[in-house]
């Protein structure tokens, strides 16, 4: 089982965006959707060593800032090339204005 | 059976052969390629599969996924006619394919260096993964490096043989470095980084003469200088693999030229990829050959369709990037120095510059800092380009404005985003 950690403020993220969260040695990227939930994937994309907090969210889409390869960020799906692998993803939750995620 | 055909198997052709079975072709795919590798990616052979023995190359795809795909790879291997009459290629091993439609993917070629007609023995070039693996070999700590050359391909190469501990020598003919399609600012930028580097540059000289053999090189300049070093790797730009093409009776005018739905001549032959001329959309039309790593890959996905009947005019807005050192530099559409220029200054020293036509439409965006601190702000701006938008400038500059939020004030903000 993981420990969950407090990853960021609910205001550090705005929505349909995405910060990097470090933790371990380990880049995680944390996401608010359009609607104001959060999710957390792998940091890095499964292509090409790239920060995904550099990338661009539309929707439920995170597209890297290298090649443009595109990730459902709630599933990790790799959904278009050169994104073949998918993204882990972390369970995510809120408490008072914190955003807990369980890393591993 | 004819089947589906591409000649060339680099990331192109492969990912237009991948793309077909995807989008549900159930016939015979062939795909033909001179290299003995697998298809791989080819913008890492400067960067970091030149930079390391233990990186791999990365593979398009291997033997497994195209097994799964029954897509038949002949490797080593080289169409050398068309006969567009039976509607078959023939190989250099003597296999005739016969196909339904035919993809040309066949790249391009570096432009290499002669004297008196004949090409100078001894010059290294890079483009595929054999040319690679001869280079790295040669990149030994303290080995002396000539470039020739200063665009992307041979600052990028420097900046990796730095890393291998090479002393550099890069020599462009040109006043500075990234003439073509680079803005100055972002090319003052690069210069300095490299020259903080320890790379000898020198830019605005006069090339006299060149020798070279297996084991040095030399570079005279008309002042006189001679640059010596253990290896001169020459990146003087490329030409289109058009000869198949021409031999066929397509059109040929600098690329195998198509419309838009990257359709040669003949409706059963298409092209796509580095060797193709095709009408550029964001520049309402004007026909236009790209070296774009992210064009060929977008070319393969909309031809794959194109030859299965889809008809969708290809759209794009050119993309290219360069990293070097810790720096990334991106540019989207094609900076003109007539243009207007605005500029967003960064955090982190890193800056992008809008461009903008006369009536003040956004038609190009250029930028450069450490890692990937401007990819969000340039992909943004691609899509203000795609929409011919004519931002306010005020607002351009501001760093503190949201580009997505101009975006969003263009209406159809997710248009761009179709499902993969």
């Amino acid at each position: 089982m993981g420990r969950w950690v407090i990853a960021c403020a609910i205001d550090d993220v705005d929505e349909e965006d995405v910060i990097r969260f470090d933790h371990d040695g380990r880049a995680y990227a944390i996401y608010k959707s359009p609607q104001g939930e959060f999710f957390a994937t792998n940091g890095v994309c499964t292509h090409e060593h790239a920060f995904l907090s550099d990338g661009l969210v539309m929707g439920d889409i995170i597209e890297c800032p290298k090649h443009n390869g595109r990730f459902n960020y709630r599933t990790g799906e790799a959904k278009s090339a050169p994104a073949c692998v998918n993204l882990a993803t972390f369970p995510v939750r809120v408490e008072g204005g914190d955003v807990l995620v369980e890393v591993e | 059976m004819a089947g589906m055909v591409i000649v060339g198997a680099g990331e192109c052709g492969a990912r237009a052969a991948l793309a077909l079975r995807a989008k549900g072709y159930k016939g015979p795919i062939h795909l033909v390629g001179e290299e003995a590798d697998l298809p791989y990616e080819r913008p890492p052979l400067s960067k970091g599969v030149l930079a390391s023995e233990e990186a791999p190359p990365r593979w398009v795809a291997d033997e497994a996924s195209l097994a799964d795909r029954s897509i038949t790879l002949h490797r080593a291997n080289r169409a050398v006619a068309i006969d567009r009459d039976a509607r078959a290629v023939r190989l250099a091993d003597g296999t005739g394919l016969a196909y339904e439609r035919l993809l040309l993917a066949t790249g391009a070629r570096p432009r290499r260096l002669q004297k008196g007609g004949t090409d100078i023995a001894g010059i290294r070039y890079l483009r595929h993964m054999a040319d690679c693996r001869v280079l790295r070999a040669r990149l030994g700590s303290g080995t002396k490096l000539l470039v020739l050359g200063g665009g992307f391909l041979g600052l990028e190469i420097a900046a990796t043989a730095r890393q291998r501990g090479c002393a550099v020598t890069l020599i462009e003919a040109q006043p500075r470095v990234l003439m073509r399609g680079v803005p100055e600012a972002i090319a003052d930028v690069v210069a300095a980084r490299h020259l903080a580097a320890g790379v000898d540059l020198r830019c605005g000289v006069q090339i006299a003469g060149i020798s070279a053999d297996e084991n040095g090189a030399e570079v005279a300049l008309a002042d006189g200088t001679v640059l010596a070093g253990d290896t001169l790797v020459a990146c003087v730009g490329a030409a289109p693999n058009t000869e198949l093409a021409a031999a066929a009776g397509l059109g040929v005018d600098n690329g195998i030229v198509v419309d838009a739905l990257l359709r040669t001549g003949d409706p059963a032959i298409f092209a796509a990829g580095d060797c193709c001329a095709f009408p550029l959309s964001s520049r309402d039309g004007r026909i236009t050959r790209l070296e774009s790593w992210r064009c060929s890959v977008e070319q393969a996905e909309a031809v794959a369709g194109n030859m299965l009947g889809e008809e969708r005019p290809f759209e794009t807005v050119p993309w290219f990037w360069s990293d070097q050192y810790e720096l990334s530099l991106q540019v989207a559409g094609l900076p003109e120095p007539d243009q207007r220029v605005i500029e967003r200054a960064l955090d982190n020293g890193g800056f992008i510059h809008f461009h903008l036509d006369p009536a003040g439409r956004l038609v190009a965006a250029s930028g450069i800092g450490p890692d990937g601190s401007i990819a969000r702000d340039i992909r943004l701006a691609e899509m203000l380009i795609a929409r011919r938008a004519s931002p306010d400038p005020a607002l351009l500059a501001r760093p503190d404005v949201k580009l997505k939020a101009l975006l969003a004030a263009q209406g159809q903000s997710t248009a761009i985003f179709t499902p993969a």
